[in-house]
């Protein structure tokens, strides 16, 4: 009935677990009732769980990625307080099975459910706004990939107190994945989590492809787009090239799992290798995925406020696409000990250091945009420039590691801990924080605070520092990887300092947290009556804030890059129309949340060997699809009337905004408001 | 776009622009099909062909066929309307060279310098 | 942010009839573009399953080879089924096209019996390399084998399926631009399964034979 389901496979006798446990049931019971009291589950069901508005799901996608960041956090922390402890004599306090399932959960939680889902979200938000459409080409494609997305989620948190997670390291190897060394179910979840969740990623970006070619605003040529959307474009492409590699290799490894084939097995033919091969074939262009739409946000945020045009838009164009391509290049980078020989080595590796040169280049023009600009140093900028600083020491630490014979020596070692985390962090979590900074207000109609978000970045990029640069030391010293616990006393003192970092690093998430309620409690004070609160020149900043949910009432036409920044300097940017017209929107549904929970049910009983439920789970979702189909009730339309009433207020709190706002002198040329 | 009050009729023009082929140009497609799919089973199964040649043979016989199948079923071509779906499908044989080619290349280097018993094993004859 | 209110007044609308699927003008070509584009996604899935059988096409373990195996002759009378659903299908989109409800069914029905006839004759033959102690716990090629061929063959199962809810759905809705367009997205779909079918017969049955 339950496959191989039973009470035993609650893990009791981990305290530790345990206490997690207890702490999210007592939270969940805390919202549930908050919920329930305060009668929001309607709101939320209607306005947000059904929601195809790409906003919402944006925001959603946001605050699952928060949330989850806190679960891959509190991993980091616990690692790095066992290896600050657990020197010759000392065990730490953590078991090698539970350490093990702590630094896998690790990896794939801040990868696949921490930055994906910030990058999608921020993509969500935003890409509509800039290209001036109305919603994204399949609103309903886009609200299903979200409740995919989340039933990983949902897998990976329940692999925390049902049965256990993968002990295996973030992308899983074989044969160390395979049945015979990890026969328990943690691999099974890992599987099913990022077959979901790839699922929706592929889907979401086929989404965004057809939205950015199909769905621009007239007279927007692919070269006026704005920089953001074209680092999407181009990481939405990768995301439809690489994804189909993951979903392979996942199924490969599943065969060998569950059907006994031989594809990755020790006997019988079977090639570990070909995983590490394929996997990595998706693992790097997956890099550039998570990384260049943050190189987007930054340019933006860039040239907004260094108030002057980015430099070089043409080349941060190119090299993006340079990007694309040959981050399909340089896989074998990753395991060059392999044993390829020297000219695949060879070949890779010089790969390699060809693209960190278009990277260069973009680091160039950020540096030329801020050159003789007005900068102010907002909080997205600070980000920015401790981006800039912390992403060229990874980038360097990245090319060393590119020459094959250098990367004999560090293989594994925790220099290569501190090199990605130092472009993901310096480049992902930083240009995500970025982002969310300065995108924030045409979400929710407020900024947020100033100085608790300048606090939280100090704390990160000091934390940062703190906690990494002592494992570049480590790491040439020869300490490697994944380590539960060491004889070396020599190395104890450094994993001292990176614990450290560690609580630095919590304050800033923290301090994020603190802003974001401050924010909330002073949304008054903070709020954006003018829809542009820091001088913006794309389009998103030409409408209210927050984005009013048919986004443009008319369509805006483009003849020029920044043409928002333009109207503004002709004073026309304001202009209300003469007349509007009816706007056709799509109707809100419930089959994505319904799809989404036949996934997590087809993942949970295919964990467990519980066969008719995921025979159960898996018709759900298809008869869902088709009952879907079906439907010819997915739209409707907005009266002109209804846009007119929505427009005119806010073009009265504009002129109240800007009567109040603007000194009688600087005034008239901006006064051109109907 | 801000057109959007199209009748039944005129969004279903829209939609139908597309050249969609005829009788003619399906049935050519299929002859020629099956003369090509035949050249290939022949190839390996007539015992005409020198055992040096079959996979030359085949592989051209397959992309002549896969050529065919393109323009004739699925109407690919260089007209504007399919400029778009041609580039995305140059770029994805691109990825697909690279995966294919790369692995090849990369796995049979391991294998013969690891000495992988893959590598050492002669296919039975 | 909508608020509550005004998703109550959407649903005032219902009444109101405005033209087809017009949104944002032209709803066919994005979708076909977005179809396409999961094509080529999907394309790249057998990529991966390709590189894994050239990887482990010698990996027989001591095992039955392909040459020893596959019988070309089947081999070619599944071709030929999938070739002439290929064609059928082919007919079936000129009677939409034109408009022709009733012929449309017709060849849609035809192509589904040659598509279930390519699927019938896929199952006996992997039934019988079970039963010959040929399955794919067998060797790593067998492995990649069946899975590579089992893949493409799961993608006919599902074009199938496809097949049958459109048959229905045009006889309850008729010709209409939703499935006209869903239509086309299959005929797409059903044609790129044939292409993906002509790399398994040249590269796994035909080479293995040589």
């Amino acid at each position: 009935m339950f496959g191989k389901l039973t009470l035993e496979a609650i893990p009791y006798h981990e305290p530790i677990v345990m206490g997690t446990l207890a702490a999210v049931i007592l939270g969940g019971l805390a919202m549930f009732a908050l919920i329930t009291r305060m009668r929001l589950w309607g709101y939320l069901w209607s306005e947000w769980f059904t929601s195809v508005d790409h906003k919402k799901i944006g925001v959603m996608y946001v605050i699952v990625a928060l949330v989850m960041l806190m679960r891959g956090f509190a991993d980091a922390v616990m690692m790095r307080l066992q290896q600050a402890m657990a020197a010759s004599d000392s065990a730490g306090y953590l078991p090698p099975h539970h350490f093990d399932q702590v630094f896998t959960a690790h990896g794939v939680i801040m990868i696949f459910f921490v930055a994906m889902p910030l990058i999608t979200g921020l993509m969500n938000l935003v890409v509509p706004l800039q290209i001036g459409a109305r919603d994204v080409a399949y609103p309903f494609l886009n609200s299903l990939s979200f409740w995919l997305f989340v039933s990983g989620v949902v897998l990976v948190m329940v692999s925390l107190f049902i049965g256990d997670f993968a002990a295996t390291g973030w992308l899983a190897y074989p044969p160390l994945s395979g049945l015979q060394y990890s026969p328990t179910v943690g691999v099974d979840y890992y599987i099913w989590a990022l077959q979901l969740s790839g699922l929706g990623t592929t889907l979401s970006g086929i989404n965004f492809i057809v939205t950015i070619m199909k769905m621009r605003t007239p007279g927007m040529t692919l070269m006026k787009m704005p920089v953001f959307t074209w680092t999407a474009l181009v990481t939405n492409i990768l995301i439809v090239a690489a994804f189909p590699i993951l979903t392979v290799t996942l199924a490969l490894l599943t065969a060998d799992r569950y059907l006994d084939m031989h594809f990755f097995t020790n006997e019988l033919g079977g090639n570990a290798m070909m995983y590490v091969n394929l996997i990595w074939i998706w693992g790097h262009p997956e890099v550039y995925i998570l990384v260049l739409p943050c190189f987007g946000a930054f340019s933006e945020i860039v040239a907004t406020f260094s108030k002057k045009p980015l430099f070089g838009y043409s080349s941060m164009v190119y090299a993006t696409s340079a990007i694309g391509v040959l981050s399909f290049l340089v896989w074998l980078h990753h395991f060059f000990t392999m044993g390829s020989g020297a000219n695949v080595n060879a070949f890779f590796g010089i790969m390699t250091m060809i693209i960190s040169v278009p990277t260069g280049a973009k680091l160039f023009n950020w540096l030329f945009t801020m050159y003789r600009g007005r900068v102010e140093f907002t909080v997205p900028m600070l980000w920015t420039v401790g981006f800039m600083v912390t992403f060229v020491v990874g980038g360097v630490t990245g090319v060393l590691m590119a020459v094959p014979g250098a990367d004999f020596v560090l293989h594994n070692s925790v220099f290569l801990i501190a090199h990605f985390h130092n472009v993901i962090i310096g480049g992902v979590v930083f240009g995500c924080l970025a982002a969310i900074n300065y995108w924030f207000p045409k979400a929710f109609g407020f900024r947020l605070n100033e100085r608790w978000g300048k606090a939280s970045f100090w704390c990160w990029l000091i934390g940062f520092y703190v906690a990494f640069m002592p494992l570049y030391v480590l790491g040439l010293k020869g300490m490697t990887r994944r380590m539960n616990h060491y004889a070396n006393p020599e190395w104890q003192p450094y994993l001292i300092v990176a614990a450290i970092g560690a609580v630095i690093i919590a304050m800033g998430i923290f301090f994020t947290v603190l802003q974001f309620y401050v924010s909330v409690r002073d949304r008054n004070k903070l709020t954006d009556p003018s829809g542009d609160p820091w001088g913006g020149r794309t389009l998103e900043w030409s409408i209210a804030s927050p984005a009013p949910f048919y986004n443009f009432a008319i369509l805006p036409q483009v003849r020029e890059l920044d043409q928002f920044w333009e109207d503004k300097q002709n004073g026309v940017a304001y202009v209300q129309p003469a007349k509007y017209e009816d706007i056709h929107m799509p109707r809100n549904t419930g089959v994505g949340v319904v799809m989404g929970a036949f996934g997590t049910a087809l993942g949970f009983a295919l964990v467990w060997h519980i066969w008719w439920l995921a025979a159960v789970g898996l018709l759900g979702m298809i008869a869902s699809f088709i009952v879907r189909a079906y439907d010819r009730d997915i739209d409707y339309w907005v009266p002109a009337a209804e846009v007119e009433r929505i427009e005119r207020s806010r073009h009265a709190q504009l002129q109240q905004f800007q009567t109040s706002q603007v000194a009688p002198a600087a005034a008239p040329s901006r006064q051109k408001v109907a | 776009m801000s057109g959007a009050h199209h009748s039944h009729d005129a969004a279903h023009h829209d939609a139908a622009h597309a050249d969609h082929g005829s009788t003619k140009s399906y049935l050519i497609g299929f002859a020629l099909s099956v003369v090509l799919t035949l050249a290939s089973f022949g190839v390996v199964m007539s015992g005409a062909v020198p055992h040096d040649l079959m996979m030359p043979g085949i592989v051209v016989f397959g992309v002549a066929q896969l050529i065919v199948q393109l323009v004739f079923f699925l109407h690919m071509g260089t007209s504007p309307s399919q400029r778009g779906n041609l580039a995305i499908m140059l770029f994805t044989l691109l990825i697909l060279a690279i995966v294919v080619i790369g692995s090849l290349w990369v796995l049979h280097n391991m294998n013969v310098n690891m000495m992988h018993p893959t590598s050492q094993m002669v296919p039975v004859e | 942010m909508s608020s509550p209110a005004l998703s109550a007044h959407h649903g005032a609308l219902d009444g109101i009839s405005h033209g087809g699927d017009a949104h944002h003008h032209d709803d066919g070509s994005k979708t076909l573009l977005g179809f396409w584009i999961y094509l080529m996604s999907d394309c790249l899935i057998f990529s991966g399953l390709f590189a894994t059988f050239a990887v482990l096409a010698n990996a027989t373990a001591g095992g039955p080879t392909g040459k020893e195996l596959f019988e070309l002759p089947f081999v070619l009378g599944e071709t030929m089924l999938l070739l002439i659903s290929s064609v059928t299908f082919g007919m079936a989109m000129l009677n939409m096209h034109a408009g022709q409800r009733g012929k449309l069914l017709a060849w849609l029905a035809v192509t589904f019996v040659f598509g279930a006839g390519f699927i019938g004759m896929e199952v006996y033959e992997f039934a019988k390399l079970i039963h010959e102690g040929a399955g794919p716990s067998r060797s790593a090629f067998l492995s990649s084998y069946f899975t590579l061929v089992g893949t493409h063959g799961l993608h006919v199962t599902c074009g199938l399926i496809w097949l049958v809810v459109m048959m229905d759905m045009i006889r309850r809705h008729g010709l209409t631009d939703a499935t006209r367009r869903r239509l086309s997205c299959l005929s797409l779909f059903w044609h790129f399964l044939d292409i993906v079918w002509i790399c398994v017969f040249t590269f796994v049955y035909l080479r293995g034979a040589i």
